[in-house]
C-alpha cells in the first residue's frame, strides 16, 4: 500500500439510468504521473470529482495513501493533501490572485472555529503566496482582479491555488485546453517540476499529443470503462484505444 | 440638532445596524436573504418581553437576546446549505411569513396588539432620553462596523468570499462552506437582532406589522443601494433612502413613486450600489480600477 498514494477500486457512480463510471480501478504511485485519456463524455472528469469528493461513488472504493476516503466533502480531501483544478476554470473573480492563492494557503493554519477568527492579511501568508505565484510564473500579477487574467494566467492560478495546499497528489483537469503551444510547454515544465517535489500528479487530457509526452503511464477510459492502461507507448499501439479516438478501420498515428 | 433630526437619524442607524447584518449574509457570504426583518423582529419581541413581562433590564436583556436571536439565526441559515440563490430566496421569504404569523397568533406575544410600554434604556441608573439614545445607538452602530471589518480581514471572511465568488472551487480549496455559510448567517442575524433590540425601546411599542416582508425588501434595497460587499455600504444606503422620504415630504403622494424610480436608476446605472459594487475594500480597488481601467465600464466580477 505504501508504493500507492492513491487506489481506485471498482469505483462506479450512476446519474439516473446513466452509468457514467463503470467499475474502473488504477492505481498512481509515488511521484508518478498518470494520464487519464479518453475521448468526450468517456467518464474523466466524474472520477476526478469522486476523488476529490465532489461526487460520492454509488459503488467502489477510494483509498488515499491507505485511508478510504470515498465519500468524504472536497474540504477534507483538501485537508488531506488532495489539490485539483477544474476544467472550466473557476477563480474567484472578484479576489486578487494572492488572495485567491491565500484561500487555499489558509486551511491548514485556521481549521479550526476559533483560529479561523485570525487575520489573513499577515506578512507570512503574503510571503507564501507570492514564492507560489513565483513558481507558476505568476508573480507580478499579485494585485490584480483573478477575473481580469486572461486564460493561460487562469490555468497558472488554479494550479498555484491547488499547490498552495501543499498537496501531496494534484489533480489536474484539462490544464492546457484552450492555450497555445508555447504556454503549454510552459505548463508542461510547470509540472514536471512540481513533481520534482514529490508530489504525485493524476493529469485528465485531451490531447493525446501532450499526454502522452508528459504521463508516465495512463489509463484510458471509454464510455466510463477501463479500455486500456499502460505507458503511452503501449497504450497509443493499443488497437482498441485506436478505435475509440478514430473509430474502426483508421490507421492513423494517434501518437 | 432638532429633536426631529434626532429621530429620523437615530431611525437610520438602526436600519443601518440591520442592512450591515444583511451585507454580511448577501454581500460577503453571497446568500440571499429575503427575511432579514424576521430576524430584526426576533430581536425586539425577545427583549421587549424579557424587559416588560420578565422585569429585566435592557442591559440584562441584551445577551439574552442575542443569544435566542442568534441561535433562530443558525437554525435559519441551515436551508442555505441545500438551496441557492433564487430558492434561497423563497425559503427567507417564508422564514419571514411565518415569523411574523407566530407573533400575530400567539397571545404571549400580545397578538395583534402587539407588546406596548417598553422601558427606556438607563445607563447606570441615568434613563437615556431621545439624545442620549440616539449617541447609544451610534456606539452600538461603530461597534457593529468594527466587527464588520473584522469579519472581512478575519480568515473566516474570506472563506465567505470564497464561498460567495466560487463554492465548487472553494470547497475543493479546503473551505468548509458549512462552517463559511452558517457563520455569517448567525453574525448576520446577530446584528439584525441587536438593531430589532434597540427598535424596540426606541419605539416603547412593537406590533408584527414592523417586521414584515416589505421591511425585509428594504433592508435589502439599503445594502444594494449603498454597495453590497462594502464596509460603509448599509450606513450609506440607510442614510440615503432614510433621508429621501423627509426630503420628498412636500411630494407626499409621489414618494413611493420617487423612490421606486431611484432604486430603477441605481440597478441601471450604478448596479454595485454607491460605493462600488462587491469589491472587499471600496476604496483600495478604487485605487487599482484606476490604475486598471476595464472597458465599458469595468463591472467583470458576478
Amino acid at each position: 500500500m505504501t508504493d500507492k498514494i492513491l487506489s481506485v477500486k471498482d469505483l462506479s457512480i450512476n446519474f439516473g439510468g446513466l452509468k457514467a463510471v463503470d467499475n474502473v480501478t488504477f492505481d498512481i504511485g509515488r511521484q508518478e504521473i498518470l494520464g487519464l485519456l479518453g475521448p468526450n463524455g468517456a467518464g474523466k472528469t466524474t472520477c476526478f470529482n469522486m476523488i476529490s469528493g465532489v461526487y460520492k461513488p454509488t459503488s467502489g472504493e477510494i483509498y488515499l495513501n491507505g485511508k478510504r476516503t470515498d465519500g468524504m466533502s472536497p474540504h477534507q480531501m483538501a485537508e488531506l493533501g488532495v489539490g485539483r483544478t477544474f476544467q472550466v476554470v473557476k477563480p474567484f473573480s472578484g479576489l486578487t490572485v494572492e488572495e485567491n492563492v491565500i484561500v487555499s494557503l489558509g486551511m491548514p493554519q485556521y481549521n479550526k472555529f476559533i483560529k479561523s477568527w485570525k487575520f489573513w492579511n499577515t506578512q507570512a501568508n503574503k510571503k507564501a503566496a507570492e514564492n507560489i505565484l513565483k513558481t507558476v510564473g505568476l508573480d507580478g500579477e499579485a494585485t490584480v482582479k483573478a477575473g481580469l487574467l486572461p486564460l493561460g494566467n487562469l490555468r497558472k492560478l488554479e494550479i498555484a491555488r491547488a499547490l498552495a495546499l501543499a498537496p501531496t497528489l494534484l489533480l489536474l483537469d484539462e490544464c492546457f485546453s484552450g492555450l497555445r503551444h508555447e504556454e503549454i510547454r510552459i505548463i508542461e515544465d510547470l509540472i514536471r517540476r512540481i513533481r520534482e517535489q514529490g508530489v504525485s500528479i493524476l493529469l485528465i487530457e485531451h490531447n493525446m499529443r501532450v499526454a502522452m509526452g508528459i504521463s508516465d503511464r495512463v489509463v484510458v477510459l471509454d464510455h466510463g470503462r477501463k479500455l486500456a492502461e499502460g505507458t503511452p507507448s503501449e497504450v497509443s499501439a493499443d488497437p482498441a484505444v485506436i478505435e475509440a479516438y478514430l473509430g474502426k478501420g483508421e490507421t492513423a498515428d494517434v501518437a | 440638532m432638532s429633536i426631529y433630526m434626532i429621530n429620523v437619524a437615530t431611525q437610520i442607524i438602526i436600519q443601518a445596524i440591520a442592512a450591515c447584518g444583511l451585507n454580511i449574509i448577501v454581500g460577503h457570504a453571497g446568500q440571499i436573504s429575503l427575511g432579514h426583518a424576521a430576524f430584526v423582529g426576533i430581536g425586539a419581541y425577545s427583549n421587549a418581553m424579557l424587559t416588560t413581562a420578565g422585569g429585566l433590564t435592557f442591559w440584562q436583556a441584551l445577551p439574552i437576546s442575542l443569544l435566542i436571536v442568534g441561535l433562530i439565526g443558525l437554525l435559519c441559515g441551515l436551508p442555505s446549505l441545500r438551496v441557492k440563490e433564487d430558492f434561497l430566496a423563497i425559503t427567507t421569504i417564508g422564514i419571514n411569513f411565518i415569523v411574523v404569523a407566530i407573533f400575530q397568533y400567539t397571545p404571549a406575544l400580545g397578538g395583534a396588539l402587539g407588546i406596548g410600554g417598553i422601558p427606556n434604556v438607563s445607563f447606570f441608573g441615568i434613563e437615556l432620553k431621545a439624545r442620549a439614545f440616539f449617541w447609544l445607538c451610534l456606539l452600538f452602530l461603530l461597534a457593529v462596523l468594527a466587527i464588520s471589518w473584522f469579519f472581512t480581514k478575519s480568515w473566516l471572511g474570506l472563506s465567505c468570499f470564497a464561498i460567495r465568488e466560487e463554492e465548487t472551487a472553494a470547497s475543493s480549496m479546503g473551505v468548509s462552506p458549512v462552517r463559511a455559510k452558517l457563520s455569517a448567517f448567525v453574525l448576520g442575524t446577530l446584528m439584525a437582532g441587536l438593531s430589532g433590540i434597540l427598535y424596540a425601546h426606541y419605539m416603547k411599542f412593537i406590533s408584527a406589522d414592523s417586521f414584515t416582508f416589505p421591511f425585509s425588501v428594504t433592508l435589502l434595497s439599503i445594502a444594494v443601494v449603498g454597495g453590497l460587499g462594502t464596509l460603509f455600504g448599509p450606513v450609506v444606503g440607510a442614510v440615503v433612502l432614510g433621508i429621501l422620504p423627509e426630503v420628498f415630504r412636500p411630494l407626499v403622494d409621489y414618494r413611493m413613486f420617487l423612490y421606486a424610480a431611484l432604486l430603477l436608476m441605481m440597478i441601471r446605472f450604478l448596479p454595485g450600489g454607491l460605493l462600488g459594487g462587491s469589491d472587499l475594500l471600496s476604496v483600495k480597488s478604487l485605487r487599482k480600477r484606476k490604475a486598471l481601467p476595464l472597458k465599458g465600464g469595468g463591472k467583470i466580477d458576478r
